[in-house]
């Protein structure tokens, strides 16, 4: 349906579907946010043997959340004296709109996708490194010494653990031939999901992944004990829910994206096919997000400068060998 | 070549690792230290001064409020000067106690270290982990004495509290539930890529520097000196019991992290050996005067607490309070290595060796 909108001629009614669309999947992807914040606190939890939320809309804290976005909106909006103002009110803007831009790409089942785009995977990429420039906006103009070495450090990592991210999957393009999610998916469906195929790209992919999420134990950019709050010290109220919104939309679209170049999208385990594309998709999704949370509880933060040379040292050396042997194969092999 | 400009940063007061008010002011170039200057006495209040003005049983309250996390070695470092200066007799029970008391808390001080270190790192379980099992202590501590951080619990000539009925079953059930629980600690984190690339050969010292520095406890041992004054001047009745002094030979902030996880193990066995030997009734405080006068004269003792050397000197001219009352605060000594270590350091590394010090604010400051 999107598709044929998309070639149709512009005009008004066009538009406004297209606009009442890009609400709900807004408001889908907000209400994703506000359930994965309580998820993680709670999984969290259970992990640190205490309770977490429980106290605010019910017995599970279901509106904790709900809450605390809403204390976020009425807070006082504070700008430091000696920031630079417009970089400051834009960054946020800038950090979180391309993680709502990058969702219209994934293929959440074969029916429902915003934009059946040939380079899928490739836009994502382009459009997520859009955010760091919201992340050193912030850094510098907040005109704090921490937030300017936040700042540096998630330009210096989200620059560095890109290029082993996308090489990593460049065996699984070798093997489709394509770029385009939604043929990704299809093709995992004839042979097997990714993950049996692919599984270096995949380590390779997950931790790299992780980085660029600025998750524990890469999560160096806001590294408390070090910079306090990293590139958004300086920011409250809304504006600092626009970055936490942004790192959480982030995961989900991440995590999304692990499923389908991975573990096969909304495809069903052999024998399981009466269950739904979308259920499926949702059950592996939270497989993804709930790795993610228990990475959280366990590891401790890696240092700046391990950080670098994990990535170019050992994730890039072993993407590209990676590359090398699906080539070989495929040459070999799948002739 | 780049030119590039060197940096002042404010590290603290109110920073999230400097464990309480401690500020340092780092001259950095990116994000290499230059150079690093401590500045101190945020958490001043002139327990050395208000002592003069106070009575011997009034100034034990004081020495809670100096090192917090491990209150009952600052108890009886005061309790001994005195002791030792009036020449009094402590009876068997007392001493028990007191040895349990003490020795449960400098495992919770270290456990509080353990999770407070790891944290400096970005793991945030470990110390939940820590401060359940420290709660245990802390319950333990509260029934014995009434409080769970400044317990006010020794007196001159013995303890204020005998312990309650079925409190020493308590703490032979809590020895073993807690050497299960370390075996999880170690697992979780002893043997962590990341923690091991944080800590090995970080903060590294020579056992001359460390001498030298005049630092104590596990940041001496750590360097493979086996100074340790529960065995080489035993007081109390340490020389009843059978325990081993942990040292590393490595001086780095990993060796740091190994001494204070084998003590906690070498307490664990004090505590089990006390438990048995604890006898079954007798005094829990000698017989002392209403009003204690230390005889004119001076003294000084030292006893080996969670951090390093505990001191205490007092000069008494016959009266109901002290002359001049001065403690040695083994934080205070520990912390001067710091700018020696941290030229040339990263940020980051700043919050490994910052940690592995385990200094307390309260006791730094005095």
């Amino acid at each position: 349906m999107v598709q044929d909108l998309l070639e149709s001629s512009a005009g008004l009614m066009n538009f406004s579907i297209f606009f009442v669309l890009a609400v709900v999947l807004l408001f889908v992807i907000l209400g994703f946010v506000t359930m994965a914040i309580l998820a993680e606190r709670k999984v969290l939890g259970f992990m640190q043997g205490r309770y977490g939320p429980s106290h605010v809309g019910g017995k599970w804290g279901l509106l904790q959340s709900v809450a605390d976005v809403v204390k976020l909106l009425v807070k006082e909006d504070l700008i430091p004296k000696a920031a630079d103002k417009p970089l400051f009110i834009i960054a946020p803007v800038i950090a979180f709109a391309p993680s709502f831009m990058v969702m219209a790409t994934i293929p959440l089942t074969d029916k429902l996708q915003f934009a059946d785009l040939n380079v899928g995977f490739l836009y994502y990429i382009a459009i997520s490194g859009l955010t760091i420039v919201g992340m050193l906006m912030a850094g510098w103009a907040s005109n704090n010494k921490y937030s300017l070495l936040g700042g540096m450090r998630a330009a210096a990592q989200m620059i560095s653990y890109e290029i082993p991210l996308v090489m990593s999957v460049l065996g699984i393009v070798l093997l489709t031939g394509s770029l385009n999610l939604n043929e990704i998916v299809a093709a995992q469906g004839d042979n097997g999901w990714f993950i049996l195929w692919q599984p270096i790209a995949f380590i390779v992919f997950f931790i790299a992944a992780t980085a660029e999420l600025n998750r524990v134990p890469f999560d160096l950019a806001e590294a408390e004990n070090e910079l306090v709050a990293g590139f958004h010290t300086e920011y409250s109220g809304f504006r600092w829910a626009m970055f936490m919104l942004a790192e959480y939309v982030y995961m989900f679209a991440m995590s999304a994206l692990i499923t389908v170049l991975f573990l096969g999208g909304w495809l069903p385990l052999p024998f399981l096919g009466f269950i739904p594309g979308a259920v499926w998709f949702a059950l592996k999704f939270s497989l993804v997000v709930y790795i993610l949370i228990w990475f959280r509880a366990t590891f401790p933060r890696i240092r700046a400068d391990q950080l670098m040379e994990f990535a170019w040292k050992v994730l890039l050396p072993v993407a590209l060998a990676n590359i090398f042997l699906t080539a070989l194969i495929k040459e070999f092999f799948l002739k | 070549m780049i030119r590039t400009e060197e940096m002042l940063l404010n590290v603290g007061p109110q920073h999230p690792s400097t464990h309480g008010v401690f500020r340092l002011v780092l001259k950095i170039d990116g994000e290499i230290i230059v150079e690093a200057k401590p500045v101190i006495g945020y958490l001043h209040r002139g327990t050395e001064k208000l002592a003069e003005d106070l009575q011997y049983t009034q100034i034990i309250p004081y020495t809670d409020r100096m090192d917090y996390v491990s209150a009952m070695t600052n108890n009886y470092v005061i309790v001994h000067a005195v002791e030792t200066m009036m020449g009094l007799q402590v009876p068997e029970r007392a001493e028990y106690l007191r040895i349990l008391a003490m020795e449960l808390n400098r495992v919770a001080s270290h456990l509080l270290w353990w999770g407070t270190f790891i944290l400096d790192f970005g793991a945030t379980s470990p110390l939940l982990y820590a401060f359940r099992d420290r709660e245990m202590i802390l319950n333990l501590l509260n029934e014995l004495s009434g409080a769970r951080l400044t317990f006010n619990y020794m007196r001159v000539g013995g303890v204020k509290w005998d312990a309650p009925e079925g409190w020493i079953e308590k703490v032979a059930d809590f020895v073993p539930y807690l050497r299960g629980q370390l075996k999880g600690y170690h697992q979780l984190v002893s043997g962590n890529e990341i923690f091991l690339n944080r800590t090995k050969n970080i903060g590294t010292y020579s056992k001359e520097d460390a001498i030298n520095y005049s630092l104590s406890g596990p940041n001496l041992r750590s360097t493979g000196v086996k100074w340790d004054l529960r065995k080489d001047e035993p007081y109390s009745i340490y020389d009843r019991f059978d325990f081993d002094v942990v040292t590393r030979e490595e001086g780095d902030a990993l060796a740091r992290y190994h001494v204070r996880m084998g003590e906690i193990v070498e307490s664990l066995k004090i505590i089990e050996q006390a438990v048995q030997q604890f006898p079954k009734d007798g005094e829990i405080i000698a017989k002392v005067p209403k009003i204690i006068k230390a005889p004119k004269g001076e003294a000084f003792v030292r006893i080996e607490g969670s951090r390093g050397e505990i001191g205490c000197y007092i000069s008494s001219d016959g009266k109901k309070e002290p002359y001049r009352l001065k403690f040695r605060r083994p934080s205070f000594y520990n912390l001067q290595i710091l700018p020696k270590l941290l030229e040339g350091e990263s940020i980051s590394n700043l919050i490994a060796i910052l940690g592995a010090v385990d200094i307390v604010l309260g006791e730094v400051d005095g």
